[in-house]
Parts: C-alpha cells; structure tokens; sequence
C-alpha cells in the first residue's frame, strides 16, 4: 500500500517535469478543413445516407442544398459493414472517399445485433481518428418543452476514457473497467474546445470533471486543459464539478450559453443527451465528430425503422448537422441562410413534421424552407 | 479454494432478507439496534462543510424544541485541509459506536496531493453500501416540473469511487472501476424491498452495459435474475441506458419510480432528480448498511458559496434527519417534524433563497417550529 503510493508519486513526479519539456505534434490547429474546390467549382462531400429514415432525411438536405446553391457535390457511399479476415470492417470505397474528401454527413445507422459486429459509430470512430465529438443544444422556437432558454456547446472527448473498451473478470464476480486517460487526447480535445471557443465567439470554457474522486485521471484531464487554456489568453477558463454541472443545467439553462463545456467521454454522452432532452430530444439536435483524418456529421438519433419510408420523418437534425459541417468547412454564409429558413418554419409551425406537433410530410416540410430559401 | 471460501463467508450474509420486519421509510438492514441509555439514543453529528453547521444548527433547534430523546456527539470534521486527519478517525470511532449519524457535505479538495474523499471513505468503510435519494415535487416550490416522485438507490461502495488509479507510463493514467457481483446483488435486493417497502410499482436498472459490456453487463444481468425474484410480490422492472435516462429524466421524469444504479451514475441522476424538484435544498437522502445507517441530505453539495450567510435552505437536513428518527423507531416524533416542514414550504410564507423567497435558514426553522403541533 505504501509502497505503491510512494511510487505514483514518483511518477507523477516525472511526470510533471516531463511536462514542461514534451511539446506535442499537435500544437497546430487541429483539425481544420483544408479541403479544395474541385474543377467544377464544388466540394465534395461524402454522404452516408444510412439506414431506417435515412434515405428520406438525406433527400430532404440534398434537396435544400441544391436550392441554395450550396457548392457542394455529393459522393454517396454504402458503410454496411463487411466481414474481413474475421474483422468488422466498413468497405473500402466509402473509407477511401471519406479519406479523399475529409467530409462526410451521414445518416442514422442500425447496428446490426449479434456477434462479431463492433458498432458501427466506434469502427467509424477508430478508422478516422475522431478524436472530439460536438453537440450543440439550442432551444428551438415553436418546439415547446419546460426550458425555452437553451443554449449549449458540450464537446466530449471521444476515444479513451471509460469506453476503452478494456475490461476483465478478475475472479467469479468481480470485474474491473478501466477508464483509460491519456495526457495526449486530453491536450487535443482541449485544444479543440479552446479552437472552437475561439471561432464561435464564446469567450469561456469550462472543464467539467470529478477530479475530486478520481484525482489522478480527470486530474491529469483537467491539466492538460489547464495548459491548453495559456494558449488562449483571451478565454476564460473554469473547471466545476460533474455534480455542479448536472444540477445547474437542469435547474437553469442559461449561463451556460456563454461558455464552451469540455469533458471526458461518459460524462459527456449522458451530458449531451441531458442537453438534448431539454430541448425536445434527439431529432433536434446536431453532433458533429472531428478528426485527425476526417470530420463526419451526423444525425444521432435512431433509424427509426417503424416510419421509414412512410415520408413522414423529420429531417431537422440531420439538417442542422449539415450546416455544422458548412460551418466546419467555412462556407458561414450558406449556414446562416439555410438555418434561417428552417428555423422560421419551425417556429411558424404551419409545416412541421408529425413528432414535432404538425402533420407535415418530410416533402412538405423541405419544400416550405425551399420556399423560404428563395425569397 | 480461496474464491469458494470467500463466496460462501459473503453470500449467506446478503441473502438475509428482512424485508418484512421494516417499519416505514427504507428497509432496515441494520442487525443491531442502536445504542440506547436511559430512553436517550447517542448520534454521531458530523456538520460538514459549507452550510453545514447552518442546517445542522437548525435540525438542532428542532429537536430540542420537541424534546427529541437524541443526544448528539457532534465532531467539526472539515475536509478543506487534511489537518482534520484526527478529528475525523475520532468521528468515525464514535460512529461505529453509535452506529446512527446525521452529517453534512465534507469538502473534497481536487488536487492530487490532497486527501481523498472523506465522505467516500465513510460510505466504504462503514460499508454503508445503499443511497437513498427522494425527489419529489412540492406544491410550494415551485419548478419547469410538476408531479415528480422517484426514488434513487445508488450502490454506495464500489465502481468508480474505487480509488484505485495510477499511472502505467508518463501520461497513461488508469482508473479502475471494480463491479462485484455481491454488490450488484444485494443493492438490487434493497432496491426491491424499498419499492415493496413503500408501495411503489416499478424498479429502473440504470446503466451502460452496452459500453462497458462486462462491468455494467454484470450489474443489469444480476438486477434481472434478482427480479426474476420478486416477481411474484408484481413490481415492475426494467432498465434504461444512463444517457438515455438522463434525456428522460429532463424530458419525461414522471415515468421514473425507483431507480437503482451503480455509483457513479447515481451522483448525476441524483443531482438532476434535485434540479427537477427544487435543488439540493429540499431533498433528503441516506446511507444504509447493515451494521450503520448514516443520514445526509440526498444532494451532496457542500456550498460554499453560501456559507455563513443564513441563507441555506435547512430542508434537506431536517427531512434527513426525520428520516434518522424513523430508523430509531421514533416514528410520531417523525412524522410531526416532516409534516411542520412540508406544512411551511407549501404554506409558501417563509421560503428561503433556493425556492424563491427571502428568509434566512433561522426564520424558516422557526416557522418550522411554530408549526409543530
């Protein structure tokens, strides 16, 4: 027991003072698009239709897009996965697009249920090293739920942490999960925040953490957030407890929509469908994944097998992922266009989809921000 | 060998139920009664942190204005230096002792050379392995929510509070969450006698076994085969992935009754269960095992923003600590103090800060006082 205090502390020694000599290969900007037009004037872009209602939400955004012109062209590729060499693997042509374009909007999938099949979001996530995941939360007008005063950007870090993945049975009936934190992806989903702080125009961000039990892990998370945050002057930069957060949130909304939220995986996946629930749920709300080798936006709501086809799904989330994307590759002003429209006709709420309270058709729905488009 | 002889030392002990011989509030786990002198029972009183001699000096002047048979051994532990070291061994002697306590929030520093959680380190050691949480609306506090009522039993002991970390090479840190099957199994167990307990219909596993499949696979599978068990006594059950639970909670938290969780997952429902019903201010809680039974407000903030202002709210302690009188069988006593409560906040005359008014932590325990009958 003593011995092995004695020698964490040695190493967090080492630590320390290794620290302050490391500098990271990541020290650029990370992950900015840097992609080029092609010959016809346009970007392309990958397009994951997905599964269940995917088809139908893709059309609706492809359609929108074409009517404002956006310069982008579509390259759609099929990611229902393949069994390679006893691996789950996505196909080659859809990785080698991905990797070509750098972009991707994708649709929701449907995990295939039984063995052998890692989900699909974790081999996307691996394949392309999506390292911070973005979920911006805003209160919709005309979509009415208790809080009508959201306003929050959590951006959650997306590949170790405790869905490591590294588990094991130790003896009959007890297992040990490890959450795995590593002073690289935590400098590097920092500097993501404080980047996105930066170009969003929010001024603060706030480490969310429970440091207090876990000391050494989210303590090491909270340093590199730390050193990140003296590269930043003009940012604030607090760190408040998990508990804090979750309390504060739900209790009052709204000052946090100064502020960028920062944390670790768990506790950013049950944070950002809080957030979303506070608006209305999931079919509301954007996520965005950046990478090292691509970005892939993305609807996270479900497949929703039961309407598929019907024409009646909502497109809105996968919409408003499509403009993070436009955000993302610099094209604001196509952004804030699209996301006029489709805003105004929630809020009138003569053609909205049935989840949101209205009888609209997808059709009927993409066809009235269409007519808004063009005024 | 070893692993047959531990599992046979453990087991016999978890499968005691003596669900039935409880009296009202959560079931009583504990094998020995408290200690009892002269028709007086000795408390361990531990104020806490924060605003914690505020709200205890308030449970205080209540209990001595009924007359309460309580004689407390009140211990000013701090957690804001390690300083306190002593003071808190004491604390926890006299609480083995006495084995029934009522404290507040001890701070926790963050930084990795301070000590670890004191709190933490009390549920463990005492093994006072269940959590009680109780969210329920009030009419006089007003929230975005109306007709929330749900319980939260959170495993106590283990997961992630394990405190087992290091660090396997400059900058890979492991934190290790440990799941036992004993654990899983009797807190599931608690869980089902509370909802038979309190006539409640249904019991939510929450968790996230589809991520961490073998830890939390290991908690909902031993949850499911535990209400096989009950399945005769027609409560409910089911479970919900935490993220998912969290968006519902928000979005739709009427649907929750009793809700079990591992630890972790326990603090954040608990903290938004608190939210949708007013903050910390007003919901109760307690920690129970079978040798002690410690009672704490439910919402474990310790507020030190508000500290010495009298500006607290004294609810959560006070309904804490009725909680407490319960479990010594001191039910009338009980029932007149949480009833003078509830009669004060849903008057809506005297409310402190936290639900909208302008009284200090002393006006509302007197008009807590004033309505005692």
């Amino acid at each position: 027991m003593f011995s092995s205090k004695s020698l964490t502390s040695a190493a967090r020694g080492a630590l320390r003072s290794q620290q302050s000599l490391r500098t990271y290969a990541s020290a650029a900007p990370t992950a900015a698009f840097a992609g080029k037009k092609g010959a016809n004037g346009k970007y392309a872009v990958t397009l994951i239709p997905g599964d269940g209602i995917g088809p139908e939400i893709s059309q609706s955004v492809k359609d929108i897009y074409t009517a404002a012109n956006v310069p982008i062209e579509w390259e759609e590729v099929d990611v229902t996965p393949i069994l390679k060499g006893g691996k789950t693997v996505i196909p080659d042509a859809a990785i080698t697009s991905v990797k070509k374009n750098t972009v991707a909007l994708k649709g929701p999938l449907a995990t295939p249920i039984g063995k052998g099949h890692v989900s699909l979001n974790l081999t996307l996530r691996r394949t392309f090293n999506l390292f911070a995941n973005v979920r911006p939360c805003v209160s919709i007008q005309g979509f009415k739920t208790p809080y009508d005063d959201v306003n929050t950007v959590l951006i959650r870090e997306n590949t170790e942490g405790e869905y490591s993945g590294i588990e094991h049975e130790v003896v009959d009936g007890v297992v040990q999960s490890i959450k795995l934190i590593t002073w690289d992806a935590s400098e590097r989903v920092a500097r993501y925040a404080f980047n996105y702080a930066q170009s969003t125009g929010r001024n603060r961000v706030t480490a969310v953490h429970k440091a207090n039990i876990m000391k050494m892990s989210d303590g090491m998370f909270l340093s590199a957030c730390r050193q990140v945050s003296k590269d930043f002057p003009g940012i604030t930069y607090d760190e408040d407890l998990l508990d804090r957060v979750c309390l504060q949130v739900v209790q009052n909304p709204r000052p946090y929509s100064d502020r960028v939220m920062v944390m670790p995986n768990l506790y950013g996946d049950i944070l950002s469908d809080m957030c979303a629930g506070l608006i209305g749920g999931l079919g509301l709300t954007p996520s965005g994944n950046i990478g090292r080798d691509a970005s892939i936006f993305e609807a996270v709501h479900g497949s929703a097998p039961d309407i598929a086809g019907k024409g009646l799904a909502n497109p809105t989330a996968l919409l408003l992922s499509s403009l993070m994307m436009l955000r993302h590759m610099n094209l604001n002003d196509y952004a804030a266009n699209i996301e006029k429209a489709a805003l105004s006709t929630i809020a009138e709420g003569k053609s909205i989809t049935g989840d949101l309270g209205g009888k609209a058709s997808t059709k009927e729905y993409t066809n009235a921000i269409i007519e808004k488009l063009r005024k | 060998m070893l692993r047959n002889a531990l599992a046979s030392a453990t087991r016999p002990a978890l499968q005691a139920r003596n669900a039935t011989t409880l009296s009202a509030g959560f079931p009583k786990v504990t094998h020995r009664l408290p200690t009892k002198y002269g028709g007086v029972y000795t408390v361990t009183l531990i104020p806490g942190d924060g605003i914690g001699n505020e709200i205890t000096d308030s449970v205080k002047e209540i209990f001595e204005h009924v007359n309460a048979p309580i004689e407390w051994e009140q211990y000013n532990v701090s957690g804001v230096s390690s300083a306190g070291e002593d003071l808190f061994k004491q604390a926890m002697e006299s609480l083995r002792r006495n084995r029934v306590g009522l404290k507040g929030i001890l701070f926790t520093p963050i930084s990795q050379s301070g000590h670890i959680s004191w709190n933490v380190a009390m549920r463990q050691q005492l093994d006072i392995y269940a959590s009680v949480v109780l969210c329920k609306s009030l009419p006089g506090v007003p929230t975005r929510h109306n007709n929330v009522d749900f319980a939260i039993i959170r495993e106590n002991t283990e997961g992630e509070y394990s405190g087992l970390e290091h660090q396997s090479y400059p900058g890979v840190v492991e934190s290790l969450k440990v799941s036992t099957r004993a654990k899983a199994e009797r807190i599931s167990r608690f869980a089902f006698d509370f909802a038979l307990k309190n006539g409640r219909k249904k019991v939510t596993c929450v968790h996230k076994a589809n991520i961490m499949k073998l830890g939390d696979g290991l908690f909902l599978n031993t949850f499911r085969r535990v209400a096989e068990e009950y399945k005769s006594s027609g409560i409910e059950y089911n479970d919900m992935i935490v993220d998912n639970t969290s968006m519902q909670l928000v979005a739709r938290p009427t649907q929750f009754d009793v809700m079990v969780m591992p630890n972790l997952y326990g603090a954040i429902v608990s903290n938004i269960g608190a939210a949708l019903v007013g903050g910390p201010g007003i919901v109760p809680g307690c920690n129970v095992g079978s040798e002690y039974a410690l009672f704490e407000p439910g919402c474990r903030h310790v507020a030190q923003d508000i500290m010495g202002t009298n500006k607290a709210n004294p609810s959560a302690m006070i309904l804490s600590a009725t909680m407490m009188l319960r479990h010594l069988g001191l039910d009338n006593l009980a029932n007149s103090i949480a009833s003078a409560t509830f009669d004060v906040i849903n008057g809506g005359k005297v409310r402190t800060a936290d639900m909208g008014g302008s009284a200090t932590t002393s006006e509302f325990t007197s008009e807590v006082i004033k309505h005692i009958q």
